[in-house]
């Protein structure tokens, strides 16, 4: 019988049973970021014990981090993050430096996500490089401390699932709104215990940029990890990235990516195929990300639903202040965030120009692009993409994680309705109140126009622009 | 780690579904390196936007102040994977939680604190629940790793399942580090026949 993909990784990372039955996993690239550097570091001292492979651990500064020109400049995180970096003698990217960025989005930008490889990350979007066929898990505070001290992970090996996403997505439907759709169809634990493996044509189609959007947000519906196959487009994404990428590191995905498939005769523990021809722009109406609906769609009635179902959608409608029933287009909005690991690369950034370019930011809402990494920024800026959002009215800021989770203090006013790109719509998250939808750049672009939940589509045809 | 043997106290009903990480400790708490977890735990359960307390939310009410037991229902822990949102829960007193399923970072980030999670078959899990909303936290619940065994409220008996080894590390309180580090050699080993792979992997 054939191996998975999975598989693949897995077992050339195999290192040995521990006598709990637990799989020691080696950790090619580990990279940390200032929510959990202080602790982990700290703890680690403490047991007396040494980071073993300094240079493969990488620390960043990424989620408690200022994104404003003017704003706080160090978090007590921020600090303490510098000085154990100092202690331990490990590579640090600080906040303003060239090289900053999102975890997940650096760790792809300068090649230390690769095919093949083996990649931790204390954060649950840790498998956004899943994307390029880099095998990553997250994990909490004392497993990092556990990688620190050992460069492994004590696993148990989860089950394999494969999605294949067959059909062709339509003009103007992103991979956001594909996660978005998938989730609503398959719930928020579907892919709970499970190793994914994303497939099919939709995939193959797929750009790189988006294959990194549908894996970042699979631990939304409960996933453990995920991958995708290398292939040649993912060999050109890494040419494209070359200055931070060398020749040999090419070599080497060139004849890896040679291996990194799914036997033909892989056996999964479960299977999926979902069509996706049919799919249209996502956007979240409720409090958990399978709370979704089309955004022609209406928010379905309750009493279609079961006991358990209909509690939890009323809860959710009350937090939103929304109706069961009713159409989100034309809903007001007062905030829009273009920004987080899900939707802070360079082609989420041109979709939302492309939209905003030539348009004003309605009043009364507040507007803002956080690029991904310093990179991006930089990129963004040459294309004169900053430009664009500034003469509309959005903010351009600095690189983080901002308001995806609002750990470094930038978040809404409670009850205030806000479009956001990012992955996660829990109640409260985004400040005391806020209302988030989760909804794709070009359509979080066009609510920020408009002022209320609105297809971008239309609003670029001009059938919607107030 | 502290060893989990035995508890005895309250059981505190919380029939909620998919309560995630950012309820369990808001990320507000995150930032501050001397924060304290213990009120942070479901901070905006408990309080209400002008910073008064909420009386009616369950961990408010007298006789859960210092119970070590929580029945949650399904998904519980979802979310992101901060480790916060454990050492929250531990520093409010609770040393076990019980759910229909918990999410899996979140089972992870327990069995590395000595925090037990147990997850129990439907219908286990729903009447438990049921006798837990009826005791209010007046009859004692006694969570026993030892023969695996949940006593109480009253005289109800549930049996429930816990991976064997699991089970040990957390009644021996077990260090994994060092578990980990007893097959050194094949880390090295390991290390040594990949290094050739490993080196191609710098970009500097």
């Amino acid at each position: 019988m054939g191996t998975t993909l999975f598989e693949k990784i897995w077992n050339a990372h195999f290192v040995e049973f521990r006598e709990d039955g637990r799989e020691l996993l080696y950790i090619d690239r580990h990279i940390v970021h200032d929510l959990h550097a202080p602790h982990a570091f700290k703890e680690l001292s403490k047991q007396q014990r040494h980071v073993r492979r300094k240079d493969l651990t990488l620390v960043v500064q990424d989620h408690t981090v200022s994104t404003r020109e003017n704003g706080e400049a160090i978090s007590g995180n921020m600090r303490v993050t510098q000085e154990v970096c100092a202690e331990n003698q490990v590579s640090f990217v600080d906040h303003r430096s060239p090289e900053h960025g999102i975890s997940h989005i650096i760790a792809v930008e300068q090649g230390l996500a690769l095919p093949g490889k083996t990649l931790a990350c204390p954060d649950s979007h840790a498998s956004t490089v899943g994307a390029l066929g880099c095998l990553a898990f997250g994990c909490g505070t004392t497993e990092l401390v556990h990688i620190l001290a050992t460069q492994t992970m004590a696993l148990v090996k989860p089950k394999q699932m494969r999605i294949n996403l067959t059909g062709q997505l339509q003009l103007g439907v992103s991979a956001k709104d594909l996660s978005l759709h998938l989730i609503r169809k398959l719930g928020v634990t579907a892919g709970r215990g499970y190793a994914v493996e994303y497939a099919g044509p939709v995939v193959r189609d797929m750009e790189l940029e988006g294959r990194m959007t549908l894996c970042n947000m699979t631990i939304e519906w409960g996933g453990r990890t995920c991958l995708i196959a290398p292939d040649a487009q993912t060999l050109s994404w890494y040419q494209k990235q070359s200055k931070e990428i060398s020749h040999e590191i090419l070599q080497f995905l060139v004849e890896k990516s040679k291996e990194l498939y799914s036997d033909l005769d892989a056996k999964f523990d479960a299977e999926i195929t979902l069509d996706c021809t049919d799919v249209q722009p996502h956007i979240t109406w409720g409090t958990d990300p399978s709370q979704a609906v089309g955004v022609h769609e209406p928010i379905a009635l309750s009493h279609d639903l079961s006991p358990e179902q209909h509690t939890r959608h009323l809860q959710a409608l009350h937090y939103m202040g929304l109706q069961p029933g009713q159409s989100l287009r034309g809903t007001p909005v007062q905030r829009v965030f273009i920004g987080s690991c899900t939707n802070a690369r360079l082609s989420d950034l041109r979709e939302a120009a492309r939209v905003v370019r030539g348009r004003t930011v309605a009043k009364n809402v507040v507007a803002f692009v956080v690029p991904g990494s310093a990179k991006i920024k930089a990129q963004a800026e040459a294309e004169g993409l900053d430009q664009i959002f500034l003469k509309s009215g959005f903010e351009w800021h600095f690189s983080g994680c901002s308001m995806c989770a609002g750990a470094n203090g930038e978040v809404g006013a409670p009850g205030e309705r806000c479009v956001s790109t990012s992955n996660r719509n829990f109640e409260n998250r985004q400040g005391r109140g806020v209302r988030t939808h989760l909804a794709s750049p070009a359509t979080a672009a066009a609510c920020a126009i408009a002022g209320h939940i609105v297809d971008a589509a239309t609003l670029i045809k001009g059938e919607e622009y107030p | 780690m502290t060893p989990f043997i035995q508890v005895q106290g309250a059981a505190i009903p919380m029939p909620m579904d998919d309560v995630n990480t950012d309820q369990i400790i808001p990320s507000k708490y995150l930032k501050d390196l001397d924060a304290d977890l213990a009120e942070g735990f479901l901070a905006f359960q408990r309080k209400k936007p002008d910073g008064g307390v909420n009386a009616n939310f369950v961990l408010e009410r007298p006789q859960f102040k210092s119970a070590p037991i929580l029945v949650v229902g399904t998904n519980f822990g979802c979310g992101s994977s901060r480790e916060h949102a454990v050492w929250a829960m531990q520093a409010f007193g609770i040393r076990c939680v019980i759910g229909h399923q918990l999410a899996e970072f979140f089972i992870e980030n327990c069995l590395k604190n000595g925090v037990l999670p147990i997850e129990l078959e439907t219908n286990q899990h729903h009447l438990l629940m049921q006798k837990v909303v009826q005791a209010d936290g007046y009859l004692p619940v006694c969570i026993d790793l030892l023969n695996c065994e949940i006593r109480g409220p009253g005289d109800l008996l549930h049996h429930f399942e816990i991976d064997t080894q699991q089970r040990r590390m957390l009644l021996e309180g077990l260090d994994e580090i060092s578990m980990s580090l007893k097959k050194l050699h094949a880390i090295e080993r390991w290390e040594d026949v990949n290094q050739a792979q490993l080196r191609s992997s710098f970009h500097k």
